[in-house]
């Protein structure tokens, strides 16, 4: 019989950077909504959903039209949340804003559920790009072709948003948004325009988590990606919201821990796993309430 | 010819008026200063030009087409720049990313070009383009913070009370480098709690109290004592 320790090898911790990656685009995704207009998109989630979904209809079509197909509507849907949701609700208490998109995430998941049940089942297979989650051998551990591919698109992903936001002046204009938005203004910087393509980035990466989680899971029902996107929330918070880059190592740190914990816990106690993560966030929490990755001035002002 | 006309203006927080029926001109390349004591309503003044806050009545013109009920980027982006009351520079971004954000209001020209004076007017900044911003001294922050709204090369410069917490010597500098934008041509509206000094500087200065302009002094009034006294007791 073998310790849990003895679990914690390559393979686990292969799946879980593979899990850590996926997770830190969707914090990404959040994060950059978030820092422009301090709102907590819960919604996300369904963003992704609603790209499985666009996946599993599609999966008569040729592999990249039906991921191209999903990249238009999640990020088409995304333009839409901001133009109807977001822009009119701009400026109200991060409360309202929050419970609204709290709305808009069930009404999504409602709607899904209307058009599943069409054809009599809920849920709906996508067959088309399932065979990418076949697992190639690499030194002695099985890694499965999909997660090497959320790290590698992962890491591009995140290396050209670091560059966009450092390089270009749109994204100079977003990162001055986000740390002061009223001044931003008040030297010509549009608030229209830098939210949109905070919100068309943010479409992208949901895009993206899409593809990737539907590779992993081709079943995919009105509820896809929900449990995903309340962890990752919980990962941002802890690693620090109002910064884009702690909230991504969030995302990553807590993706990381499941994958971790889900590798060391015996196969009968799998069902721990949710309790097993939460009581290490709330650790986490008492230890460093200021968020995981903040430090010095800005940890102690928000003490 | 006037670039900047406010008409009657009356700014209200909630039912009490901070700015009442206010009227001024500035014309093209005319510094016009505007002084008075705390809770005057200088500040508020320039908020309401710069479209931070809504104005409950009156009119603001630049250039004679009315601004007044546009959001603040479309203000600066029509040639209104403001170097707001504690500067508000972006502490974690680099000198140079502070100036290239002030571009962002610039209608049309060379980026490059307005940069390059900005560094020439205030060398420092050249000197620690990529340090950051928040690393600078008070005094330099303050150049900074001028430098980034001369970079959107406005019809009309607004300055709040840029003097406010230097050190006199510092404040030399600054009032010396309000000198040299003069003598580039800029539209200056200076609002400032130090009185003589605005008025020597100015070619006209209006005095607000309550909310309301009181009297308009010269340059020639700066030493009148009597008068400057009288200015800040009318209220």
């Amino acid at each position: 019989m073998s310790t849990p320790l003895a679990a914690l090898d390559a393979q686990t911790i292969v799946d879980a950077v593979g899990l850590g990656a996926v997770y830190a685009l969707m914090a990404v995704g959040i994060g950059l909504v978030f820092g422009v207009l301090r709102l907590v998109n819960f919604a996300y989630g369904q963003l992704v959903m609603v790209g499985a979904y666009t996946i599993a209809f599609t999966a008569g079509w040729p592999v990249a039209a039906s991921i191209a197909a999903c990249f238009v509507v999640v990020v088409a849907l995304s333009v839409v949340m901001d133009r109807v949701l977001f822009r009119p609700l701009r400026g109200q208490s991060p409360a309202v804003m929050l419970v609204a998109t709290f709305a808009v995430a069930f009404m999504l998941q409602a709607a899904a559920l209307l058009i599943d049940i069409r054809d009599g089942t809920i849920g709906e297979i996508a067959t088309s790009i399932a065979s990418f989650n076949q697992a190639i051998v690499v030194a002695g551990v099985e890694v499965r072709k999909i997660t090497i591919a959320s790290v590698v698109v992962a890491a591009v992903a995140l290396g050209l948003l670091a560059l966009l936001l450092a390089r270009t002046t749109i994204g100079l204009h977003m990162r001055a948004a986000a740390a002061d938005f009223g001044t931003a203004r008040l030297l010509g910087v549009r608030a229209s325009r830098v939210i949109a393509f905070a919100v068309v980035l943010s479409g992208l990466l949901a895009a993206t988590v899409a593809v990737i989680l539907t590779v992993q899971n081709p079943f995919v029902g009105p509820d896809f990606a929900l449990r995903e996107t309340i962890v990752v929330l919980v990962g941002v918070v802890v690693g620090g919201i109002d910064r884009l880059w702690t909230a991504t190592l969030g995302g990553f740190a807590i993706g990381f821990a499941t994958g971790v914990i889900n590798g060391v816990l015996p196969t009968d106690k799998s069902v721990y796993l949710p309790s097993a993560v939460f009581a290490l966030v709330i650790l986490v929490l008492l230890v460093r309430p200021a968020g995981l990755f903040a430090w010095g001035r800005r940890a102690a002002e928000r003490v | 010819m006037t670039m900047l006309e406010v008409d009657g203006l009356e700014v209200r927080y909630g039912a009490i008026p901070a700015v009442r029926n206010l009227s001024l001109d500035v014309g093209e390349g005319e510094i016009v200063g505007l002084i008075g004591p705390n809770g005057a309503g200088k500040s508020t003044t320039l908020h309401a030009i710069t479209g931070l806050i809504p104005a409950h009545s009156g009119d603001v013109r630049l250039d004679g087409r009315p601004i007044l009920g546009l959001p603040p980027e479309a203000i600066a982006r029509a040639g209104v720049a403001l170097v707001p009351e504690g500067r508000r520079i972006f502490a974690d971004f680099t000198v140079e990313e502070n100036l290239r954000l002030g571009l962002a209001a610039r209608r049309a020209g060379d980026g490059r070009g307005a940069l390059a004076e900005a560094f020439d007017l205030f060398p420092v900044l050249r000197e620690f383009r990529g340090r950051s911003a928040g690393a600078l001294s008070g005094g330099q922050q303050q150049q900074l913070a001028i430098g980034r709204a001369l970079v959107a090369g406005p019809r009309v410069l607004l300055l709040d009370e840029p003097s406010l917490g230097l050190a006199p010597t510092v404040v030399d500098e600054v009032f010396g480098a309000l000198v040299r934008i003069r003598e580039r041509g800029v539209t200056i509206l200076l609002v400032e709690q130090r009185a003589q000094r605005t008025v020597a500087l100015a070619d006209r200065t209006q005095v607000l109290a309550n909310g309301e302009l009181r009297m308009t002094l010269g340059p020639e009034d700066a030493d009148d004592t009597a008068k400057m006294i009288a200015a800040y007791l009318s209220g």
